[in-house]
């Protein structure tokens, strides 16, 4: 049940149970949507990265996940648009296009069902905030069942106590 | 007043140690600190030549530490990129880049400039993140002019 498993450059590497090597390749596959989040979803291309048949790619990601790469795909633009409404004046329009989405029609409704505001609405509210990109985009992916992602512009350390608690 | 001062050790989760010693000190240019056969677990720490305090602990999941069933969690999380990784800066966030596409690293997220610094993604061989940036304390603008100039 354990295999030397080599990665994309075909270096042979650690000993990895079946699942271990299943995650690994599932991982380079997510990571492989992380960097082209833009671009439609090919799922024969992911499904090469994780040498898995294209058919079995969306089950076994949604095993290791927890979701489809659909929906994950979907999370991933939303996220990058939040930063982009966050830190650009960008018009959301063009936004709608930098993250991947063919009209802004689609892109305001996905926004909307998602975050629970327009972009236009979640850009008025919320600022740039200075932490390391790859933070904010894993806390502030949607999550399917969570509540929408609320940033607040107020270092911590600058906020007052609330009187309630003390 | 707590008195502290300093982080000293860092502990990373990988997979294999001699394969992590390949991809942290032979590629990313990191080297070994302590390299201590203690019976009961290999303590292995490294550290990078011009950070010389700070010593990350690369640990195998399982036994003294954890026991199997912990160890096969600790495994799982980290083969799907769950259990976080390291952040680290760079002189030249560039050429980092450069050196580590070269030797055949998964990268996460090319160049990009962010409103700290430029930074780029990697994963190491065992699916933690490596996080490099290079901060702008000079400003976004002068790192890029510093960049232009090297290159032309």
């Amino acid at each position: 049940m354990f295999a030397r498993v080599p990665d994309p450059a075909g270096n042979v590497g650690s000993v990895l149970s079946a699942s271990e090597d299943t995650n690994r390749r599932m991982l380079r596959a997510r990571d492989a949507m992380d960097r082209n989040y833009a671009e439609p979803l090919n799922v024969p291309a992911l499904a090469e990265i994780a040498h898995l048949s294209a058919s079995r790619f969306a089950r076994v990601f949604k095993e290791t996940f927890g979701e489809t790469p659909h929906r994950y795909l979907q999370r991933r633009r939303i996220e990058r648009a939040m930063t982009l409404l966050r830190q650009t004046d960008r018009p959301v329009t063009q936004i709608a296009w930098d993250v991947g989405f063919g009209s802004l029609g689609t892109f305001s409704r996905t926004f909307s069902n998602i975050v629970e505001c327009s972009p236009s609405d979640f850009r008025a509210a919320h600022g740039p905030v200075d932490v390391p990109s790859c933070f904010i985009a894993a806390w502030t992916r949607p999550r399917d069942g969570a509540p929408p992602p609320r940033l607040s512009t107020t270092a911590v350390s600058e906020k007052q106590p609330d009187p309630a608690r003390i | 007043m707590t008195h502290l001062n300093s982080i000293r050790i860092t502990t990373l989760h990988v997979l294999d140690q001699e394969e992590a010693i390949a991809f942290y000190c032979g590629i990313l240019g990191f080297e070994v600190k302590d390299d201590i056969d203690m019976g009961f677990m290999r303590w292995l720490t490294i550290n990078l030549p011009s950070d010389p305090e700070h010593h990350i602990l690369l640990q195998l999941p399982g036994a003294p530490v954890h026991d199997e069933d912990t160890a096969a969690q600790l495994r799982e999380l980290l083969t799907k990129g769950a259990l976080g990784g390291i952040f680290l800066t760079s002189e030249d966030v560039r050429a980092t880049y450069d050196a580590v596409v070269a030797a055949g690293v998964e990268i996460t997220q090319e160049v990009v400039e962010q409103s700290y610094g430029t930074d780029f993604g990697a994963r190491d061989p065992f699916g933690n993140s490596v996080r490099v940036a290079q901060m702008n304390q000079a400003g976004a603008e002068e790192i890029q002019r510093r960049y232009a100039a090297e290159r032309s």
